[in-house]
């Protein structure tokens, strides 16, 4: 065999072996222990992450009485300060995904994983939970020096005091979440007096292990082998999209610093690494876009600080696109279709959404045809439908409904002689007839239009189509 | 064959195909850790709810749970639902009933399955009739459409009769005018209506009387229903209803409900048969 392959086998297996050597594949095999820098961008992030406060404290706002946002599922209402919306309209739902996920799309491939960098939950968790790390037990060097060390009292009381304060916020979290679906400061009550449901202890238990277990112990590891999204962000680049990026013509060949001075010859990278030592993934940024890479900028902020003190330029890793590093010309927005096609979606999503807010409506009406059977023939030879009707009231105040209905003329409803009654927030179902002396009527099927006009306020009105069967 | 160094570590020794090995390193810690959680996950399963078999029995598990009583605890909420509308039609009379939107709709909803365990198999899953069993949908009635009168009615039964006309009563070219007569809703212009005795039961105008359960004559509503209901009239005619003289009279018995169906399940169904359609 080796024979065969001839000259050309060791030059590819040097190749290969190259390639492997660079390859390094973080596994989780060594914990990751981020320096922790100040700069703009790390700025920046506590900002967007604060964006969580309103997870945390939203279900405490009250609004006329209640809770201001309250996912009422026993109930099946969801109240979003004055607005209810009903199952009926759930439909609104689809939209609202639909528009997170072209938001998701359009950001992405404007400017990269910034909701990886700089909001999603993971990456915020794990920045509060690596930042008390350091609080306990100091910076990285000192961090691994302890967790290879053999257990001591020091180490048992840090680590105690870590896990104490990480496993509050766990179950902090796990509140929070339970708390948007029912009222928040009865939860509290309930959850430490043994009154809870068992399906808020599960949910809160859940949280707490899975918050625990993510930012605790995964981390980075979540968006490396975990998380569905920071794949399919990565297929959302293109050659424009901007991105946390290492200018290599500006910085190769890289190399040491001699006497605190950049040697002739050598770009601005003087290979500090302080690149790597911030990354919260692990990764090397130098060596182009990868995989590992949250987009979280802090490797910016690494290097401009270095940059500062040698006296060069800011900016030799910067949000920049491939484009511009191979010296093309930028494209504007306007020019670029897949931008422009999310935009249009997330406007369409958007506009639907906001109609769906703006036409919820007071009332519905549904007609139910019987079917067994589907019509009566009466002594007097006309015939007889029977339906059930059901008036969903998604107000919040109970209301009297007439109910009228055309189609056949000389055709009579019997059972809405009386208003109708109609429940807040529900529906309320009658049983109604019509009856149609049979010269009038002309098909098999007659389209009957059911109207109900609110007795009350007339502005509350609906119409339902159904039909009205007649034997052949 | 004895290589059993790997760059990815030892491996059994086996190779297959020269270049597949197998690697003797450890299964990944959380697999091992989600075997074991397994194992005693059906070990608590095993001691907590019934489980193993045993000669004659079961164990019974710690819980006491067994299927029937989450049954009966799931059933005993669903009656805690009822009991308020249950309690109120126990003490209401049927007409009371009829006036309440609220209660008459709990019915119309509930009673279903009450009229599908004890009514349906004659009546038909919407009370629409059966060749045979009279239709409860319409405004046809042999005994009356108020609620009285139907809550009567399933208290006690119904057994109408009419006598045999075939034979010495009436020819077959008679018994084939009337029935002509009857088929066409024209029964009064027929003068063997009246000289045949006919009135007696159904009625100078043929409407039949709700006092006797005679059938109405005049509508296109049969009570015994058929494909060729020319012919069926003819039959009803000739072999009467519940004649104890003719063995191939027409049977037709509505059985009483009273000793088998408490006074408000009896009450339910009068009011649910009422809102069929039909009720007057």
């Amino acid at each position: 065999m080796s024979e065969n392959a001839g000259s050309t086998a060791p030059k590819y297996e040097d190749d290969i072996y190259e390639e492997a050597a660079n390859w390094h594949v973080n596994t989780g095999d060594e914990k990751i222990h981020a320096k922790r820098v100040t700069g703009r961008w790390r700025r920046l992030k506590w900002i967007t992450h604060s964006v969580w406060l309103i997870f945390f404290l939203g279900p405490y706002l009250r609004w006329h009485g209640r809770q201001a946002v309250l996912f009422d599922i026993p109930n099946r209402q969801f109240h979003i300060f004055d607005i209810t919306v009903l199952p009926q309209d759930v439909w609104m739902l689809s939209l609202v995904l639909l528009f997170f996920a072209m938001l998701l799309a359009a950001v992405t491939s404007i400017a990269g994983r910034v909701y990886c960098g700089f909001f999603c939950f993971q990456t915020a968790w794990t920045d509060v939970f690596t930042w008390l790390e350091e609080k306990i037990e100091g910076p990285p060097a000192k961090r691994r020096k302890l967790e290879e060390g053999p257990w001591t009292a020091e180490k048992a009381r840090k680590l105690g005091l870590k896990w104490a304060i990480w496993l509050a916020i766990s179950v902090l979290t796990g509140l929070s979440f339970v708390a948007w679906f029912t009222d928040a400061f009865q939860l509290w009550h309930d959850f430490f007096t043994g009154q809870a449901s068992s399906v808020a202890y599960g949910v809160v238990g859940l949280f707490t292990v899975g918050t625990f277990t993510l930012a605790g112990k995964l981390r980075e590891q979540a968006c490396f082998w975990l998380c569905p999204y920071a794949r399919i962000q990565g297929v959302m680049y293109d050659k424009e999209t901007i991105l946390p990026t290492y200018d290599y013509n500006r910085g190769e060949p890289r190399g040491r610093l001699k006497k605190g001075k950049v040697p002739e010859g050598q770009g601005d990278c003087i290979d500090c690494k302080q690149c790597v030592a911030v990354c919260p993934t692990g990764i090397d940024i130098r060596n182009g876009q990868q995989e590992g890479c949250i987009t979280c900028a802090l490797c910016i902020d690494a290097c401009d600080a270095v940059m500062e003190k040698i006296g060069k330029p800011k900016g030799l890793i910067r949000y920049a696109s491939l484009d511009e590093m191979e010296g093309k010309q930028r494209l504007p927005l306007y020019r670029r279709p897949r931008p422009l096609i999310y935009l249009t979606i997330l406007t369409l999503a958007l506009s639907g959404i906001i109609y769906g807010l703006t036409h919820l409506g007071t009332i519905e009406l549904k007609v139910l045809h019987e079917r067994a059977p589907l019509f009566v023939e009466l002594s007097d030879g006309s015939i007889q439908n029977k339906y059930r009707i059901k008036i969903l009231n998604k107000t919040d105040k109970d209301f009297h409904v007439k109910l009228t209905a055309e189609g056949i003329p000389g055709m009579t409803l019997k059972g809405a002689e009386k208003p109708l009654y109609a429940r807040k927030g529900n529906d309320t179902s009658y049983t109604v007839y019509i009856k149609a002396p049979s010269s009038a009527i002309k098909e098999e099927r007659t389209p009957i239009l059911f109207k109900v006009v609110g007795i009350e306020d007339p502005n509350k009105k609906a119409t339902y189509e159904s039909m009205f069967f007649a034997p052949k | 064959m004895s290589e059993k160094s790997n760059p990815h570590g030892q491996t059994t020794g086996h190779v297959w195909d020269d270049t597949l090995a197998e690697l003797t390193n450890q299964p990944p810690k959380w697999w091992m850790i989600g075997l074991h959680a397994s194992w005693i996950l059906v070990l608590v399963y095993g001691i907590y709810y019934p489980a193993w078999p045993l000669l004659h029995s079961h164990t019974k598990g710690i819980a006491g749970w067994t299927a029937v009583k989450e049954y009966k605890k799931d059933l005993a909420e669903v009656e805690s639902i009822r009991a308020p509308y249950e309690a109120k039609i126990a003490k209401m009379d049927v007409k009371a009933i009829l006036a309440d939107n609220e209660l008459k709709e709990y019915i119309s909803r509930s009673g279903k399955v009450l009229f599908g365990d004890n009514c349906a198999a004659c009546h038909g899953s919407g009370g629409q009739g059966n060749p045979g069993f009279p239709s409860l949908v319409d405004d046809d009635w042999l005994y009356g459409g108020k609620i009285d009168t139907i809550l009567q009615t399933i208290t006690n039964g119904r057994q109408g009769m009419m006598p045999k006309m075939g034979g010495n009563q009436l020819t077959p070219e008679e018994i084939d005018k009337l029935a002509n007569a009857i088929y066409n809703g024209k029964v009064t212009e027929e003068p063997l209506f009246t000289a045949k005795g006919c009135v007696g039961c159904h009625g100078p105008d043929g409407k039949g009387m709700q006092a006797l359960g005679s059938a109405n004559l005049t509508d296109k509503i049969w009570r015994f229903k058929a494909e060729d209901q020319l012919a069926s009239i003819k039959y009803t005619i000739a072999h009467g209803v519940n004649d104890p003289s003719d063995p191939k009279t027409r049977k037709a018995k509505m059985p009483a409900w009273k000793n088998r169906l408490s006074e408000t399940q009896i009450k339910k169904l009068a009011v649910y048969v009422h809102e069929l359609g039909g009720g007057q």
